[in-house]
């Protein structure tokens, strides 16, 4: 009982007592894929939406629905966003909430990271999440592990997003997948989204969500264009964490992945149906910490190949995460060692050939698919 | 307001001494005409020295004696530095259209404006002596002696490039280059490991560290600051002020926009960037300075930059397109020196003309030869060479999938 009267824990059930924000969670992931794949189709109130729309839209809908959110990053505000995310938001909601600050990394981390101790909701935009390792610190010793260490008196609702992983043609030092290493440390909450709707969906979750959150976003799909439900649209919807989304059934193999291997996952199930008459299924993890291990298991049930397709660095990645789950929790149910695709473990190159031969692309998981099931 | 006051009286109080006292009365604002200098009594001989004199607007100095407003040169090393300051501009240009036309990838950061920072501070060291940036690079990549060739082949991702195609626009290495860095700041407390390695050597050499306005608030930038002072580090730390950083404006992002005072401890100079010869004459001071043992300082070249952050910014929506114009009209650091060599009689119209369409050409018959360069062949070996110094690799690097594995 003692334990409800700590401040934090107040603030967690003040979180779950919000009717209407989870029942939309529960309602979203029993849509048919059918509908949600009906692209320019109007009816059923079916929008198109970039990545990039979809996740201004999330950051307006929290920054109108409560005024403790706030955002703060370089170029965030006059600017629009480096990446245009937070185009108009200065407009709309004024320089009190939307805040440029100076090329700073470790010290505007820290000052949002403060704020979320004193009781706001900041969105700490890093430009890149390259540059997020100069504020790596105040993101894990600062953030994520202060509840823990206070005896949980002190929360931090805190959101840290923007773009992770590789982009095209910006050599080592911009190019780094850190899903891995956020997704280690206990404390954090780690999301990966790859459509529109994860884009929206994860990112409303991570603000309201009472812990540091990261939001790991993806350059290359910004501008890439998605279905939005009419649920989706609304400015209710969340996507609650450790939810994986099976975006195509199937009963041949399963392909385990997330951000933007998603996609090329889905491209290479559909060649490899055209050709061979297999259905692989793909699952979007859309959170990596928490981890879906269930959807993980329940897929492996039915199709006894277990692939996991990712694009950061192999060495103690989350390629290596699944895999070894799939050991823990579901050996007896492989037919075959599962195996992992992931970025090769090399600096990420400059020259376009060579960056080329260092992720993961749609005809190379096509190949290794037809590897594993011998076709 | 209060703190303020404290900062001007007090806080430097203890620093100053009658040597200090006598700068700190006279209050200059420096300029950035590139066409201030004078000179007369021009000699008839290439090599032959001779004296200018610089404008008294040229610097502006912090608890430090300002350097000597005279330079000694010869109509040789002007012409030079002219030919220099084209050169670099060319192949700016040049970058500037391969990134139109969609052959050089990703990010893409030109120095056009500021050439005068790059070549005045080649021209006042040696080989001996060290230069480390951020990813604005490409100019100081060619004046510590890559070749145009080498440094457009980069960005193209030819394997001929100065990395070999590994690096691309940000990352550029050489003698006495130590890059081409793309974290924001990152390259200041490295810098001053450079200057470290100097003194530990007992070498007689400076390092210059550059990074921008907008990195001058990185913190890790104070931490050099304090260690290179603490140490007597020969290190000229150089804020490169061209007004923005990426899109906001000096005065949005910093408290104190003065960043030749940013050292506290540490004397600064304010310089007249887009005079070359004001930085040369700046940057040659502050070796003298700092090789004997007076320890660092911090440089301000004030300087501006025509184009946009980066090839994707178009560099207008965050000030005004009279302000570019202005600036490229009246202080173009290439037109102000011009201006001076016809003035002093350096040299004729024609020969100016002469070595223009020779830098042109030099600079564009390279470009192409960057073009016809082959890009790095697709193979395992170019792609995994160079991770680790070679012979001490690791048995073998992971593919993306365990067939494409590397073996050493």
């Amino acid at each position: 009982m003692l334990r409800f009267l700590r401040p934090a824990s107040r603030f967690v059930s003040a979180a779950a007592a919000r009717p209407v924000a989870r029942s939309a969670f529960q309602l979203f992931p029993r849509v048919p894929a059918i509908i949600q794949s009906q692209g320019y189709a109007t009816e059923g109130g079916v929008k198109d939406y970039t990545v990039r729309d979809a996740l201004n839209e999330a950051l307006a809908e929290e920054l109108e629905l409560n005024p403790k959110v706030f955002v703060l990053g370089e170029e965030v505000a006059q600017y629009n966003g480096a990446y245009k995310v937070t185009k108009g938001l200065l407009d709309r909601f004024g320089d009190k909430r939307v805040i440029d600050s100076p090329i700073t990394e470790s010290g505007f981390c820290g000052l949002t990271v403060g704020a979320a101790l004193a009781g706001l909701h900041p969105v700490c935009e890093f430009m890149t999440f390259n540059f997020a390792m100069q504020a790596i610190d105040q993101i894990v010793n600062s953030a994520a592990k202060t509840h823990y260490m206070s005896g949980g008196i002190q929360p931090c609702n805190i959101t840290f997003r923007g773009p992770n992983g590789f982009a095209a043609g910006v050599a080592a030092q911009h190019s780094q997948d850190y899903s891995a290493w956020y997704g280690s440390i206990p404390g954090l909450k780690v999301v990966t989204p790859w459509s529109a709707e994860d884009a929206k969906g994860l990112l409303k979750a991570a603000i309201r969500d009472p812990n540091p959150v990261c939001v790991l976003e993806n350059e290359l799909l910004y501008g890439q264009v998605f279905p939005m439900s009419e649920a989706a649209q609304k400015d209710d919807f969340v996507i609650p964490f450790g939810k994986a989304k099976i975006e195509r059934a199937g009963k041949d193999l399963t392909i385990v992945t997330l951000s933007r291997c998603v996609g090329q996952s889905l491209v290479a199930a559909e060649n490899i149906k055209k050709k061979y008459g297999v259905e692989v299924e793909v699952i979007n993890l859309r959170s990596i910490k928490p981890l879906d291990v269930e959807s993980i298991v329940k897929s492996v049930k039915k199709t006894h190949r277990l692939l996991c397709v990712e694009s950061g660095f192999p060495a103690f990645g989350v390629g290596a995460e699944i895999l070894a789950l799939g050991m823990e929790y579901a050996f007896d149910y492989l037919d075959a060692p599962a195996q992992r695709i992931t970025g090769a473990e090399v600096p990420t190159p400059y020259a376009q050939k060579l960056e080329d031969m260092s992720f993961p692309n749609e005809s190379l998981i096509e190949n290794y698919i037809a590897k594993m099931l011998r076709l | 307001m209060f703190s303020r006051t404290l900062r001007t009286s007090h806080v430097a109080a203890p620093l100053r001494n009658n040597a200090f006292s006598r700068t700190t009365l006279v209050k200059r604002t420096v300029t950035t005409d590139a066409a201030t200098a004078h000179a007369e009594a021009v000699p008839a001989e290439d090599t032959k020295p001779f004296q200018v004199t610089l404008s008294d607007e040229s610097f502006e100095t912090y608890e430090l004696d300002p350097p000597p407003y005279t330079l000694n040169t010869t109509k040789k090393e002007l012409k030079q530095i002219y030919h220099d300051m084209v050169s670099v501009r060319r192949m700016e240009m040049a970058a500037d259209r391969l990134y139109k036309e969609k052959k050089i990838r990703g990010f893409c950061h030109l120095s056009t404006g500021q050439e005068a920072v790059a070549v005045g501070i080649e021209h006042s060291l040696t080989k001996e002596d060290d230069v480390i940036t951020a990813y604005r690079c490409h100019g100081f990549a060619l004046m510590r002696g890559g070749t145009v060739k080498s440094i457009v082949g980069e960005l193209l991702g030819r394997r001929e490039g100065i990395a070999y195609g590994k690096g691309g626009s940000m990352h550029m290495f050489a003698k006495g280059f130590y890059g081409g860095n793309g974290i924001v700041g990152a390259q200041v407390p490295v810098g001053a490991g450079l200057a470290f390695a100097h003194k530990y050597k007992g070498n007689n050499n400076v390092t210059v560290a550059l990074y921008g306005d907008g990195a001058s608030n990185q913190g890790q930038v104070f931490e050099a600051f304090n260690m290179a002072k603490l140490w007597n580090l020969p290190v000229l730390f150089g804020c490169e002020n061209n007004k923005y950083g990426m899109g906001t404006a000096a005065n949005r992002s910093s408290a104190l926009t003065d960043y030749y005072k940013r050292g506290q401890y540490m004397p600064g100079l304010k310089v007249n960037g887009m005079d070359v010869l004001a930085v040369k004459a700046a940057v040659q001071h502050g070796k003298e300075y700092t090789t004997a043992g007076n320890g660092p300082l911090v440089l301000e070249y004030v300087t501006y930059r025509y184009g946009g952050h980066s090839m994707s910014d178009p560099g207008t929506t965050y000030r005004t397109r009279e302000e570019i114009q202005r600036m490229r009209s009246t202080q173009d650091p290439i037109a102000g020196l011009k201006q001076k060599l016809l003035e002093w009689n350096v040299t004729t119209e024609e020969e100016l003309k002469r070595i223009d369409k020779d830098a042109r050409a030099a600079v564009d018959a390279e470009v192409a030869e960057a073009e016809a360069m082959p890009p790095p062949d697709a193979t395992p070996q170019n792609l995994y060479e160079d991770i680790y110094v070679r012979g001490s690799e690791l048995p073998f690097m992971r593919g993306r999938t365990l067939e494409e594995n590397y073996y050493y």
